[in-house]
């Protein structure tokens, strides 16, 4: 048996770090490179309640920030681990060679959406990337000592379940095609589901969402899956959405609209106090008023942005915007609009990041664990490196045990999960999704989106399990009869304290089944 | 509008390459190769000759300059499919697609780049201690982390080939983050790295310069490698 990580983005590699520093063996498979990740997209910063900026900050209100940010529905237990490991995780990061930004020596901090204090450390507006290239060195020096094995062209295709254990996975060579089982303990860090909305995420299109249909499949509960996050700021570009960081804000930038020809700072009129810098799921919706009301599209102003923080904070915002608007962010706004960006649903796991299937784990955006209703800005890294040292942190408590052979074989023609889903069928049923579950939700759009459902004809096992992870979103959606965090129900717009909790889906195969059980609960995978 | 794209095919290495030619056409200037390359395997697709288009092997994952995956060689000119507007090819008509031909061939336009990881193995690749910081090494740390492994820089070097001694610009920049990160007195072996696999097989043809998706600044990182690795100069004022 041994210890088999499926995904090398921040969570994973965070993980095989976390075990080859104390001595234990694992297996590092991913569809591609590390540096074809996701989180190498990551720009804004990572929190951590490090008090740089002379604030009076504290690792306490990180937690309510985190907390209160999630509409009370993230593992308080988890998130406590989360804020105060905050600090000691970023500067592990630091010392591993993240070129963060520093004044006299100490990291900066800028300001991030849903918190009060400067709080997010950043490397300029590449901070994913920047962390992403330390953890892969790091990483490699374990590769050459034998400690990491990686298999980087591999692509997850199911858990091999004994009786409600996962014993292992299947794997499939993305050059060859050809199959392998792994037998070990199981830990999933394989990120979003932005498959499920091609073209309409700010993601990358390895995130297929096909590893968590699969395992949704297989029996493993998912939670949350109504709570998507809509980015407040992004712009459409061929093929997807492209992601304006939140610092563009956290930095000076403003939303407005035009009303009576006039620019409207709806943000700043409504919200006094953190103005464009609310969480996101209140900006995204106040956006989605606003343009609904004026009828003129919502526009970010980073006029006021002084020239020195563009050349020291963020010059790779204003390349990346000069070369997709054709505009000079400095000299006038830009149009922006919501767009899918992270999924704060995913696999269950409690805060040790156990799933609800005996010796699987998960880390990452893969999971559901820190983020309640809505993720603030900033804790996503955090999320996901301090989930991926937790998880293998729990892992080694497991007793240790010889390695698997992993051995290449000619696939039969009924291997599960081998054919891919159709491009055109991934489309039909995105369309269907986003019909139901946009910014703003209702009882008839979800009905009818869940009807559609039955409409496809989904033609292989990916196909089917798609459609079933979409079935739970749009049940779980239908069934939260209120308005929290990112899920907005324009027929129930009140938060009630009954539905304080958290969606669980599971599924046999066949059914679906929603219930809501407290996130604090123990042993809440049971 | 509409586009000519001559693509090369080729389903294995064993097989004979072609060339297929297929009409695409688009309604926003803003088109890229990425964009074609996927609505053309969605389905449904002829050449030029009427011949159905089976799908294309081809690699992408960000689709937006940041992670290397797409790059091949288009209109003769190694760069990122995501970055390639059809608009630039507006008055030639058509425009050539093909792998990057440094490296073994998948199928079509799919190579396997795992020399280049195997490269930064093999130099051992990783900072020994906690990483050396002030503001010169950060910023050379900066630029050199933002290296994409996506090859294009090594499609373009007359002096790259994979199995030579000389590992070309995309083992170059990211040594130059630990040689600028290590500890004094850390360095020696990455420094010598440097110079046998790096600073004197480079034949100094500057093919690269301009040729990086990322836009990184090899100049700037090079010459700050060059005089700390090769002149043992104390560049960043290490202590």
């Amino acid at each position: 048996m041994s210890i088999i990580i499926a995904g090398a983005g921040l969570a994973g590699l965070s993980a095989a770090i976390t075990l080859a520093q104390a001595g234990r063996k694992c297996i590092l498979v991913s569809a591609q490179p590390s540096e074809r990740a996701q989180s190498v997209l990551a720009e804004g910063g990572i929190n951590a309640a490090l008090d740089n900026m002379g604030e009076n900050d504290s690792v306490q209100e990180h937690y309510e920030d985190t907390v209160k940010g999630g509409v009370y529905i993230a593992n308080r237990r988890a998130v406590k681990g989360l804020t105060d490991n905050a600090p000691k995780t970023v500067m592990w990061l630091s010392s591993l060679g993240v070129p963060f930004n520093r004044e006299n020596g100490r990291l900066l901090q800028r300001p991030f959406g849903g918190q009060k204090k400067r709080r997010t450390a950043f490397a300029k507006s590449s901070t994913g990337k920047m962390i992403m290239t330390s953890l892969i060195d790091k990483a490699r020096s374990f590769e050459s000592e034998g400690l990491i094995k990686r298999y980087p062209h591999h692509e997850f295709l199911r858990l091999i379940n004994d009786n409600g254990i996962c014993k292992g996975m299947r794997i499939k060579d993305r050059i060859s095609g050809k199959c392998a089982s792994m037998y070990g303990t199981v830990l999933l860090a394989c990120g979003g589901m932005n498959g499920m909305f091609p073209g309409h995420t700010t993601g990358t299109v390895h995130n297929t969402g096909d590893a968590a249909a699969a395992v949704f499949m297989q029996g493993a509960a998912f939670s949350s899956l109504e709570m998507i996050q809509y980015h407040p700021t992004t712009i459409g570009i061929p093929g997807k959405r492209c992601l304006v960081t939140e610092a563009a804000r956290g930095e000076g930038g403003r939303l407005f609209v035009k009303r009576d020809n006039e620019p409207w700072y709806f943000m700043e009129e409504k919200y006094p106090v953190l103005k464009n810098l609310m969480p996101r799921d209140v900006v995204a919706r106040e956006m989605f008023f606003a343009r609904r009301e004026t009828g003129s599209e919502v526009m970010l102003d980073m006029t006021g942005i002084p020239h020195k923080v563009w050349c020291e904070r963020l010059p790779d915002l204003k390349k990346e915007l000069m070369s997709y608007t054709g505009l000079d962010p400095e000299k006038e706004p830009i149009n922006v609009h919501e767009g899918i960006h992270y999924f704060m649903g995913g696999i269950l796991t409690n805060e040790h990041h156990r799933t609800s299937i005996e010796n699987l784990y998960a880390a990452g955006e893969f999971t559901s664990l820190y983020h309640g209703a809505n993720r603030l800005g900033g804790n996503s890294m955090l999320g996901a490196v301090y989930g991926g040292i937790t998880a293998a942190e729990d892992i080694l408590s497991l007793p240790q045990s010889s390695e698997c052979e992993v051995v290449f074989e000619d696939a039969p023609s009924d291997e599960p999960y081998y054919e891919e889903s159709r491009a055109r069928f991934n489309d039909a049923l995105c369309e269907i999704l986003l019909d139901g579950m946009g910014i703003v939700r209702n009882e008839q759009q979800l009905d009818k989106a869940l009807s559609a459902l039955e409409e496809l004809t989904p033609e292989n096992d990916r196909e089917k399990a798609r459609v079933m992870l979409a079935r739970a979103s749009l049940m779980s959606a239908a069934e939260r009869k209120e308005s929290r965090g990112a899920h907005y129900r324009e027929d129930y717009p009140q938060t009630d304290d009954e539905y304080k909790k958290l969606s669980v889906a599971r599924t046999d195969g066949g059914r679906v089944h929603i219930s809501f059980i407290d996130a604090d609960k123990e042993d809440i995978c049971r | 509008m509409q586009i000519r794209l001559d693509i090369k095919r080729q389903q294995s290495p064993d097989d004979k390459s072609y060339i297929q030619s297929i009409v695409y056409e688009y309604d926003d200037k803003s088109e890229v190769l990425s964009n074609a390359l996927g609505n053309i395997n969605k389905g449904g697709c002829k050449d030029t000759e009427g011949n159905d288009v089976s799908p294309l092997s081809w690699e992408c994952s960000c689709l937006q300059k940041k992670c290397g995956a797409c790059a091949m060689v288009i209109g003769g000119r190694p760069r990122l499919a995501c970055d390639a507007k059809l608009s630039e090819f507006a008055n030639e008509g058509f425009v050539t697609v093909e792998p990057l031909s440094k490296f073994p061939l998948i199928r079509d336009l799919s190579v396997d780049r795992s020399v280049m990881f195997d490269t930064l193995r093999r130099i051992r690749l990783w900072l020994e201690t906690d990483a050396y910081d002030n503001d010169k090494v950060r910023d050379i740390a900066y630029e050199s982390s933002g290296c994409l492994q996506c090859g294009c820089c090594l499609e373009v070097c007359p002096n790259f080939y994979v199995g030579g001694r000389f590992y070309g610009m995309a083992a170059g920049l990211p040594m130059s983050k630990i040689i600028a990160q290590s500890q004094k007195g850390n360095d020696k072996d990455i420094r010598q790295q440097y110079k046998k696999h790096f600073y004197s097989g480079c034949g100094k043809s500057l093919a690269c310069r301009n040729i990086c998706p990322a836009g990184l600044d090899a100049d700037r990182v090079m010459a700050s490698s060059n005089a700390a690795a090769v002149w043992k100069r104390n560049v960043y004022k290490k202590k």
